[in-house]
């Protein structure tokens, strides 16, 4: 383990500076949600996840946002266990109608001011699973949303893309 | 004992590849008995909607039949009854199809929660929809013992579901899963899809698998129509497979000891993780390599830099995993947390026919890349990994070695990668409706597709069965004993899929 760490002293950090991309990589649901958050919270925020019946694609890429390429802490977000501690709930997958009361349970346990941001295509719009017997669809049918970042699963650049841009 | 089983049964001509019976009541029964004593293993059970199917495996001989059952005025007899494992699965069957299993010992429902606008959505008439009662778990009885219940939100970045502990203290007396949260309506979606559109909802059953399952349907389809993809299709589809494989293994080797506060197994791993996502979206253009795998071949052929960087992170890996690999057996703390923790017995892995780490790591050596030797690892094997003392350190070895027998596989494969297309220009149509079953091996274990299709290329039916179903089960007895806090590690050594079985 000694040599491990002392090989992770010399070497440089894989942790990569953010490139260039804008609003454009993700659609915005209001360019206010920016100043209100940045008023209310400074420059951190605290998320509650919530898979809300996803393939668990979304999730992955999601748990990306944390490995040392990205290092979303560094930007000052954090990933918290509870919506009590969240400012913030990222909710993915295309509500089913098991889930819908503990989604609505977990937006009601969450401290206002609170926001939501849709994950992936079927948060955003019930994806392949339209139709289902099974599902409710986009998250927007079941608390408001205010952000949706769409792809199947999106990348951890456009999550942490659309992240920043809540905060920044 | 199939050959006892059907050897006088003429196989259903509409089912291709690995025989299909019809059978009767008493050999219905005799199945049950068979695997009662271990003679069979339990593939996949799966409703029709005038019908129950069950896969049967015989590893004497490695021969694989699937035998089905009529159902005779809404009633259908139980394996459950002689055979546990088939439990959860008579309990779906009962929830999609409103069949009535006739002696299933447990007849609570599963999957239906009680609160979709219809029952039984997959039956061929309308039934009325079941009101939503309170789920009765199991009871314990005890001086002390009290109840933690968790979920279906928790508390990391993982799936819906929900867990029922009761607890002596610290320790777990009873664990009992409560699981069907994220039922999608998957198999009913599929019901008169096309194939191109049921080949984008079967990579969706579970994101972490999603080559698998698209594998599992594709083979699926092919074997029903009679095609074959081109050979580069099929070594690139392999590519793919263990491409996942690696990634997935590698997210949960760093997952294990991070339950265990070792976070800096988590970071390596997740480093190296990442590098091997990224040389998946520069070898097929999608980090998951969701879409890659279609009927009749692959949707896209390898980038032309693709095969170098697939060849680098096999370096980079043979280079950086041994280091990593070292550093969790030389670790003793996080030793002392995995070594003897979750332990699964080898009857138990055995009568369950637990796949994957699951059942490697518990001395059953069953791997369908192996034992049903498909295409392209009937030419070029795989390196067999078995351990048996079925405890989280086994399940982290299992995992160890087979990062290392893929990356030998992948290079070997990538040697030898044949030139050509990659796709059938068209599927054959068949004349009438036809059938097949397949199975492939996911980095989870074995999944196992059935298909129906059309004459219009319509598929009828389809069944993606989870190797999770085998062993979510395995986990409530592997935690038994053990402390509350080593749940979490347990849980993660299994890292069982909930999208994959809620479906």
């Amino acid at each position: 383990m000694r040599r491990r760490l002392f090989k992770n002293l010399v070497n440089a950090p894989v942790t990569e500076p953010l490139g260039p991309g804008g609003p454009d990589a993700f659609e915005a649901a209001g360019e206010a949600l920016r100043g209100v958050i940045a008023r209310h919270l400074g420059r951190s925020l605290a998320i509650r996840e919530v898979d809300a019946g996803s393939c668990n694609g979304c999730e992955l890429e999601i748990h990306a946002l944390n490995n040392a390429f990205y290092d979303i802490e560094r930007f000052g977000v954090r990933f918290v266990a509870s919506p009590r501690h969240a400012d913030l709930l990222l909710v993915t997958g295309p509500v089913t109608h098991h889930m819908r009361e503990a989604l609505e349970r977990t937006y009601a346990a969450t401290p206002a001011p609170k926001w939501v941001v849709a994950v992936g295509d079927c948060a955003a719009g019930c994806g392949v699973f339209a139709g289902s017997y099974a599902c409710v669809g986009a998250v927007n049918k079941v608390i408001a949303v205010d952000l949706v970042i769409r792809g199947c699963p999106p990348t951890p650049l456009d999550l942490l893309r659309g992240l920043i841009w809540l905060l920044e | 004992m199939l050959k006892a089983l059907f050897g006088n049964l003429a196989p259903i001509a509409s089912h291709w590849g690995w025989p299909r019976v019809a059978v009767d009541a008493a050999t219905w029964q005799a199945i049950g008995e068979a695997l009662r004593e271990g003679k069979l293993d339990l593939m996949g059970e799966w409703g029709d909607e005038s019908a129950v199917h069950c896969a049967l495996f015989e590893a004497a001989t490695g021969q694989l039949h699937i035998a089905s059952i009529a159902v005779h005025d809404g009633r259908v007899p139980s394996l459950a009854v002689f055979h546990s494992p088939a439990m959860r699965l008579e309990r779906a069957i009962a929830d999609l199809f409103g069949h009535e299993v006739t002696g299933l010992p447990d007849q609570r429902p599963w999957l239906d929660h009680g609160r979709w606008a219809i029952r039984a959505p997959l039956a061929a008439r309308a039934v009325a929809p079941r009101p939503a009662v309170a789920y009765r778990f199991l009871e314990s009885q005890g001086p002390g013992l009290h109840q933690i219940p968790v979920g279906p939100v928790h508390a990391g970045i993982i799936e819906p579901g929900h867990f029922r502990f009761t607890a002596s203290g610290e320790t777990v007396v009873r664990l009992e899963q409560r699981l069907g949260y994220t039922h999608k309506g998957i198999e009913r979606l599929l019901r008169g899809s096309k194939l191109d559109e049921g080949a984008s909802i079967a990579a969706r059953v579970s994101g972490d698998s999603t080559v698998a399952y698209s594998l599992a349907y594709a083979r699926a389809v092919e074997a029903a129509l009679g095609c074959r993809p081109p050979q580069r299709a099929v070594w690139l589809r392999g590519v793919m497979a263990e491409l996942e494989r690696i990634a997935n293994h590698l997210g949960d080797i760093g997952a294990v000891c991070n339950d265990a506060a070792f976070s800096m197994m988590h970071a390596e791993c997740g480093i190296l993780r990442e590098e091997t996502l990224r040389t998946c979206a520069a070898a097929f253009g999608h980090r998951l390599m969701m879409d890659r795998i279609v009927p009749g071949g692959t949707a896209v052929d390898l980038t032309p830099t693709g095969q170098d960087a697939i060849l680098a992170l096999g370096q980079r890996l043979r280079r950086q995993f041994p280091e990593l690999v070292e550093l969790y057996d030389s670790t003793a703390s996080l030793q002392d947390r995995t070594v003897g923790t979750g332990a699964v017995g080898a009857a138990l892995a055995a009568e369950f026919a637990a796949g994957g780490f699951v059942g490697r790591a518990s001395g059953r050596s069953f791997d369908a890349r192996i034992a049903l030797a498909y295409e392209p690892y009937d030419v070029l094997p795989i390196k067999p990994v078995l351990r048996s003392e079925g405890d989280v350190d086994a399940r982290v070895w299992v995992r160890i070695l087979e990062v290392q027998a893929s990356i030998e596989w992948l290079e070997a494969a990538l040697r030898t990668l044949p030139a050509g297309p990659v796709r059938l220009p068209t599927l054959a149509v068949p004349a009438a409706s036809a059938e097949a079953t397949a199975i492939v091996e996911s980095f989870r274990g074995d999944v196992l597709a059935y298909v129906r299709i059309a004459p219009d290329h319509c598929l009828e039916r389809c069944h993606l069965r989870d190797p999770s179903w085998f062993q979510w089960p395995l986990l409530e007895i592997a935690i038994d004993g053990n402390i509350v806090a080593d749940f979490p590690l347990c849980n993660k050594s299994f890292n069982c899929s909930y999208s994959g079985h809620d479906l």
